[in-house]
């Protein structure tokens, strides 16, 4: 009988610690999950304004240059204010997560800015307002060392220059 | 300090003798070598002599130190505790009792002598193999007092080229990047370091963006990528007189660069509209030439030694591979067919190895192949590390490695590592802060 009661305590707590686990794991996947698409950054909270409506960046997936539909919408808006604005230069940042070696990087986030300037140059922005600088791996705006700080970080930052 | 050049003088031939002590470097520190280091005996005149210039109160236990330390860290030799040593160290020089020697167990005895000659410092050394009662090797060095450290290093050079048969690589230095501060506002500065760790000087204050610095094998001059003006590009570095130069005049972003053997080119990538290709710059005439032409990255370009061919990193088969073309960028071939991206290739001194880092499954892995592909092993596998540097004589690899940072950025560090071709022997550098994109200089005294 004492036996039984024991066990049956045992079991208790057990079952309460993996109810715990369980709810701490669900929060964190769905905290990523409403923040991230595949791994293409969605989320706002590094993003900044380059006027109302107008973010300043575009993420991407890992080892990827590939503008999603997100990241086309935002440089259509920045294309916009830049039309608005024609005395307004820019310099394209790129960027990369910390996960690749340094060398390949660098070239992965000037890619990844040329996207941009491309997307730009077709909808009427000339190249001569345009300049593309890559820091590869070496500026991350978040410097954690886990999947989401990653997507934030694979990014290119559109920064006026005058 | 450097360029004064250190006299060699031959006193005794080495004799080689048969059946004398040799170690087998292919297999790493299995079995290290037992022998001991001798301090290296001092008259008083001499020792006060050096106590006023030098500041150290016994130069010649202090050259010994820095014997036993190299040795020690090649992981080849197991130096013995002094305080076994039955034997005095001037008496040792003249004429060791091998049999005390033995009696320890060691099977290599380091002996020598110090002298303040002419405000010179005169150091002479004796190798003695202990089973076979023998003398292996005697030489003697002159020069400045300030050079005292370098002694050290070329005594330890010629006792384990003597033992091994192959070249040291004591006599060298390292170049990095020094990084302080939080992750997403990095001061980097480059420092240079004798291979031990002593003598750590930084090269530039901090104040734009370095990376990648790598040394000419054929002088003291180094290439590295700076952010100067907020434009990132190659520049040559001369770190004797610290001039340095933008290396070419290109319309954007160069990296990656590296000397050809004979340290009259640089090799580096040219990035323009999303595209990078490998570029070289003769530095007497200043003639550029563009060595690959694919829409894909191609980067972290390495020169074989005899210059005939280059190792790169490109993505044009979809993800980051190696591959290695001649020289003139002809005949590409892709040499790496493993799981996973590879990167960084950079082509062993010996000729016959092409060193990489390897992405597998969220691991990071320095690992060696053969230049056509074949017989891929991989020696360290960690949480992140990358861009091994080969010693000079091709048997140790330095490298930097980062750990993992919690969501604060809390818990980052970066590290230089080596680790011996076998495999064998993973050890950190220290330095003064932390530290990136190592680079091994070739052998100061040759």
């Amino acid at each position: 009988m004492r036996l039984y009661k024991i066990l049956k305590n045992t079991l208790l707590v057990l079952m309460a610690c993996l109810a715990l686990t369980a709810c701490a794991t669900k929060k964190e996947v769905s905290n990523v999950q409403g923040q991230m698409q595949g791994d293409v950054y969605t989320g706002t909270d590094t993003v900044e304004y380059l006027a109302d409506g107008v973010p300043d960046r575009v993420f991407f997936a890992t080892n990827e240059s590939i503008l999603t539909t997100a990241s086309r919408e935002t440089l259509r808006a920045q294309a916009g204010w830049l039309r608005k604005n024609p005395s307004i230069n820019v310099v394209l940042e790129g960027h990369a997560d910390e996960r690749g070696t340094r060398e390949y990087n660098l070239a992965l986030g000037e890619r990844r800015a040329n996207a941009a300037k491309d997307y730009l140059m077709t909808y009427g922005i000339s190249s001569d307002r345009i300049t593309v600088l890559s820091y590869g791996k070496e500026r991350p705006v978040d410097s954690g060392s886990n999947p989401l700080a990653w997507s934030k970080n694979r990014r290119s930052v559109t920064v006026k220059a005058n | 300090m450097i360029k004064k050049i250190l006299v060699l003088l031959l006193i005794f031939i080495p004799i080689n003798a048969n059946a004398l002590i040799e170690v087998d470097i292919t297999r790493g520190n299995l079995n290290p070598l037992p022998l001991a280091v001798s301090p290296l005996s001092i008259d008083e005149e001499s020792r006060k002599g050096f106590e006023k210039i030098l500041k150290k109160e016994n130069i010649g236990s202090e050259i010994s130190n820095i014997v036993e330390n190299n040795l020690r860290t090649s992981g080849l030799f197991n130096p013995l505790d002094k305080k076994a040593f039955l034997q005095a160290p001037d008496i040792a020089n003249l004429k060791p009792r091998f049999e005390d020697w033995n009696l320890i167990k060691a099977q290599a005895l380091i002996t020598g002598k110090v002298n303040y000659v002419d405000d010179k410092l005169r150091v002479e050394f004796r190798l003695w193999d202990v089973l076979a009662a023998k003398e292996m090797m005697a030489l003697a060095f002159t020069t400045v007092p300030n050079n005292w450290r370098r002694v050290g290093h070329i005594i330890s050079d010629k006792v384990y080229e003597r033992l091994t048969g192959e070249k040291g690589y004591f006599d060298t230095r390292i170049i990095y990047v020094s990084e302080e501060g939080p992750k997403t506002q990095r001061i980097k500065k480059l420092a240079i370091m004798d291979q031990d760790g002593a003598n750590n000087k930084f090269l530039t204050l901090g104040n734009e963006l370095v990376l990648t610095p790598r040394f000419n094998p054929a002088s003291q001059m180094v290439t590295y990528l700076s952010y100067f003006k907020n434009m990132p590009r190659v520049y040559l570095l001369d770190i004797e007189t610290g001039t340095q130069e933008v290396v070419g005049d290109f319309p954007g972003m160069t990296f990656a660069p590296r000397f050809s053997p004979d340290g009259k080119k640089i090799i580096m990538s040219f990035a323009k509209d999303g595209k990078s290709d490998i570029y070289t710059m003769d530095l007497e005439n200043r003639i550029v030439e563009k060595i690959t032409d694919h829409p894909s990255i191609d980067t972290s370009p390495s020169y074989s030694p005899n210059g005939k061919y280059i190792t790169f990193n490109s993505d044009r088969s979809g993800y980051q591979q190696i591959y290695v073309m001649k020289s003139d960028g002809s005949d590409v071939k892709r040499i790496s067919f493993g799981n996973g991206l590879y990167g960084t290739p950079v082509w062993s001194p010996r000729g016959d190895l092409i060193a990489f880092t390897k992405l597998h499954k969220g691991k990071f892995y320095i690992g060696v192949m053969r230049t056509d592909g074949s017989g891929e092993r991989l020696l360290t596998e960690n949480y992140y590390q990358e861009a091994p540097s080969w010693s000079p004589n091709g048997r140790v690899l330095i490298f930097y490695r980062e750990t993992k940072s919690n969501s604060k950025g809390e818990g980052f560090s970066a590290k230089l590592w080596s680790i011996d071709l076998t495999g064998y022997n993973e050890r950190q550098i220290k330095t003064p802060t932390d530290a990136s994109d190592p680079s091994w200089s070739s052998l100061l005294s040759n």
